[in-house]
């Protein structure tokens, strides 16, 4: 898989599999929601992805980069919570690294979403180990230089780390010890994609 | 407002539209007689909803920009995220926006004052960051 290379193709088909993955599981995201948040996380996803689908079909980029960046202006713009300006910043910034070119590589893409994870944490001053969905991100982009796979199971168990964490960062922090024992909902969004990009990625 | 230059715009960024709505007739009404500083409401969602929403932060920001540049106040969370990311993303603000560091309402009557008075853009944000200052007991 290594030498693999991803054309903007494979991107539209990741962002729109994220799609999906964001409309099955909705109600799952809204439920985790509920418990330490707003209860609007699976709905505001849900209308961010559609969003994204919407624009990748009427306007198609004609590289992964600009894939990337199309789907972040779009999740900024339409999803209305703070999880709109956090996956808009890490996709526009992590398809900005990527550039023009009309072809990458699973390395490029790593270094990639790197620099997308790393304008996560910047913006929303979080880090690992905060209950966020940097705990999903982070070992995920790091798995990533192994395989597809890897990254995907990565994020998963990071999203299944943050049951017992303490929320440190967003409305769940209010809550402080009462937020122990719940999963977080922004982690478990950011294993649905990349649970879509391995899937993809087969 | 004295001399002739332009005023510096604010935009009230809330999760709630009646909030950023009430907020800034407060200011506005704060600021005393004569003309006042523009300044625009942006809460909520498009549909009436509690949230952000960068159609209307961008919205109200062009409409009170008058080149002297515009200070944009939020109240938390996704308010501050979103501006934040607009900040970054630059071609949905008009120049010379920027996100204030101050507390909401107090930051708003603060901003919306020192910008009727005729102050720059750095002083208003200074005038609004300064409202964190005040201690109520």
């Amino acid at each position: 898989m290594s030498d693999t290379v991803l054309d903007a193709a494979f991107f539209v088909r990741w962002m729109t599999a994220a799609a999906a993955s964001v409309e099955r599981e909705a109600g799952r995201l809204t439920e985790l929601d509920s418990a330490i948040g707003d209860a609007d996380h699976g709905n505001n996803m849900q209308r961010g992805f559609v969003a994204v689908v919407k624009v990748l079909e009427a306007d198609r980029p004609e590289a992964p980069g600009g894939v990337l960046v199309a789907a972040g202006r779009q999740l900024i713009s339409s999803v209305g919570g703070a999880s709109g300006p956090l996956y808009g910043s890490l996709l526009r910034r992590s398809g900005k690294a990527l550039g023009e070119a009309a072809q990458v590589t699973r390395e490029e893409l790593r270094a990639g979403l790197q620099a997308g994870v790393d304008a996560v944490a910047q913006l929303g001053g979080a880090a690992p180990g905060d209950k966020t969905m940097l705990d999903a991100l982070v070992p995920a982009v790091a798995a990533l230089g192994t395989s597809f796979e890897e990254a995907a199971t990565a994020a998963e168990e990071g999203a299944l780390a943050t049951v017992p964490m303490l929320a440190r960062k967003g409305r769940a922090s209010y809550l402080g010890e009462r937020s122990i024992g719940h999963q977080d909902p922004g982690a478990t969004s950011s294993a649905l994609l990349f649970a879509a990009l391995a899937e993809v990625a087969k | 407002m004295t001399g002739g230059a332009a005023p510096v715009g604010i935009v009230l960024v809330s999760h709630s539209g009646p909030v950023a709505e009430a907020v800034a007739a407060m200011a506005a009404g704060l600021a005393g007689g004569g003309a006042t500083a523009p300044v625009a409401a942006a809460g909520g969602t498009p549909d009436g909803g509690l949230g952000t929403s960068t159609e209307l932060i961008g919205a109200a920001a062009r409409e009170v920009d008058r080149g002297a540049g515009v200070a944009i106040l939020v109240d938390l969370g996704s308010a501050v995220l979103t501006v934040k990311a607009m900040v970054a993303e630059g071609d949905e603000l008009p120049e010379g926006a920027r996100l204030v560091d101050a507390p909401f309402v107090e930051g708003a009557v603060a901003a919306v004052v020192t910008a009727s008075a005729g102050a720059d853009l750095d002083a208003v944000t200074a005038a609004a960051g300064e409202a964190y200052g005040y201690r109520k007991e």
